[in-house]
């Protein structure tokens, strides 16, 4: 029997730090004390077990879940969950959401003067396989506005929910697309201190899934937190 | 390890539309014998502003994950979530509420104590990454023992307890203060 995992520590620099001024909503909203280093517990190393009966196969299809089909360039999101170590997280539940192809969400505070689209909710589930590999169907979303500064506008991007092996490796994070020239100009994005672990929010495009007169293929790789390399002792 | 983490990004204000199908008022637990308690409150921010635009995940160890793993994962859950977890987000005026059941108190094999609590996840519009934090129970006796409220400044531990109504025990009040001179104690893992 296996005991709940040991995480370790994340590298520095490849998480935001909680107040990033130049991103307005953080700035009343960031913890301004410092944090209370805790020891991992029993009540972190766990977590909630998600199972096959709780996701339809038909949920990782966001083209699919109306009678007829969303306006936009369709895309296949497919990628592996791994921790640190490159061992595959198995059975991981992964949440993700968008705006349509014209960059508004079907949330009634989105304000975005962009039409809905009546064949889209934005919205898919699935869990990763043996391999810890995961696929999308989904459309390409849009380019939208938003008030943190002077002409501000946001990335195309998918908004990703994981739950790891434990409590620790939670993640909540967005996936971005190539050549992408707004990102340079995103304090959401750009909130990362580490070039590297920036990039890794990028999908890349990907030839080998692109599905012929079907779909773009994009490949999004995502790594959890991992187990800590050199256990502590009982 | 030779992967490098994937960084957290904000959850954002549209969130709802991702992650409203798992959320629930109320936490199923297996073998806790606890009460039943309920749990509200509100998010104020650093203006003191209700927060109507946050999600809460909640987590406590129950009897069943407290059990070592069988393999890989055990799958042990209710039929729609699993046991000891609950998503809540809040209302348009920065409230929320849930209940569960009282987790009893643990000792570690090398004496360690830790008082009943739950974890939770704080996520929002605003935070680049989710910030955790624990419920405890006031009055209880073990809270003086326990290993994490022990880290935490004398002046601050009030932040992480959960304050029964005079009408009841069982209804209890927890507030989350994001900035200010009640800021809620958040922690580092």
């Amino acid at each position: 029997m296996a005991e709940p995992p040991i995480f370790g520590k994340l590298a520095n620099g490849t998480q935001p730090h909680y107040l990033h001024p130049e991103y307005r909503s953080s700035v009343k909203r960031a913890p301004t004390r410092p944090l209370i280093v805790l020891p991992h517990t029993l009540s972190e190393r766990t977590g909630p077990v998600f199972g096959q009966d709780m996701v339809r196969e038909s949920d990782r299809d966001l083209t699919a879940q109306h009678a007829g089909e969303p306006l936009g360039e369709r895309i296949l999101i497919s990628g592996r969950l791994l921790d640190e170590g490159g061992k595959p997280v198995r059975g991981a539940l992964i949440e993700v959401w968008q705006a349509n192809a014209a960059g508004r969400y079907k949330h009634k505070m989105d304000q975005h003067r962009a039409p809905l689209d009546p064949n889209f909710n934005g919205f898919g589930r699935t869990l990763t396989d043996a391999e810890g590999r995961y696929k999308f169907i989904s459309i390409k979303p849009g380019a939208y506005p938003w008030g943190n500064h002077a002409n501000a506008w946001r990335p195309a991007h998918v908004h990703f929910s994981i739950f790891g092996a434990g409590l620790l490796s939670r993640l909540v994070t967005q996936m971005y697309f190539p050549g992408d020239p707004l990102l340079a100009y995103d304090p959401i994005y750009n909130c990362i201190p580490d070039e590297k672990a920036k990039q890794g929010l990028i999908s890349m495009f990907d030839w080998e899934n692109t599905s012929p007169e079907f779909a773009l293929g994009y490949r999004f790789d995502i790594v959890l937190r991992g187990r800590d390399a050199t256990p502590m002792e009982k | 390890m030779s992967h490098v983490p994937t960084p957290s990004q904000t959850v954002g204000p549209f969130f709802s539309i991702g992650l409203s199908a798992l959320c629930r008022p109320g936490i199923e637990c297996a073998g806790e014998k606890g009460n039943r308690v309920t749990i509200r409150g509100r998010i104020l921010d650093g203006d003191g502003e209700p927060v109507p635009d946050a999600l809460l995940e909640i987590w406590q160890v129950d009897d069943v994950s407290k059990k070592p793993y069988q393999g890989e994962r055990t799958i042990e859950r209710t039929k729609t979530l699993p046991f000891g977890f609950g998503r809540i987000a809040t209302n348009e005026c920065g409230e929320f509420q849930f209940s569960t059941r009282k987790p009893a108190a643990r000792r570690d094999e090398d004496g360690t104590i830790h008082a009943p609590h739950l974890v939770v996840l704080v996520l929002m519009r605003g935070l680049l990454r989710h910030l955790v934090t624990r419920i405890y129970f006031a009055g209880e006796a073990a809270n003086e023992e326990d290993m994490a409220l022990k880290l935490v400044p004398a002046e601050r531990r009030e932040t992480l307890l959960a304050m029964p109504s005079p009408e009841s025990d069982n209804d209890l009040r927890w507030d989350i203060h994001l900035q200010g001179e009640r800021e809620t104690v958040f922690f580092e893992m």
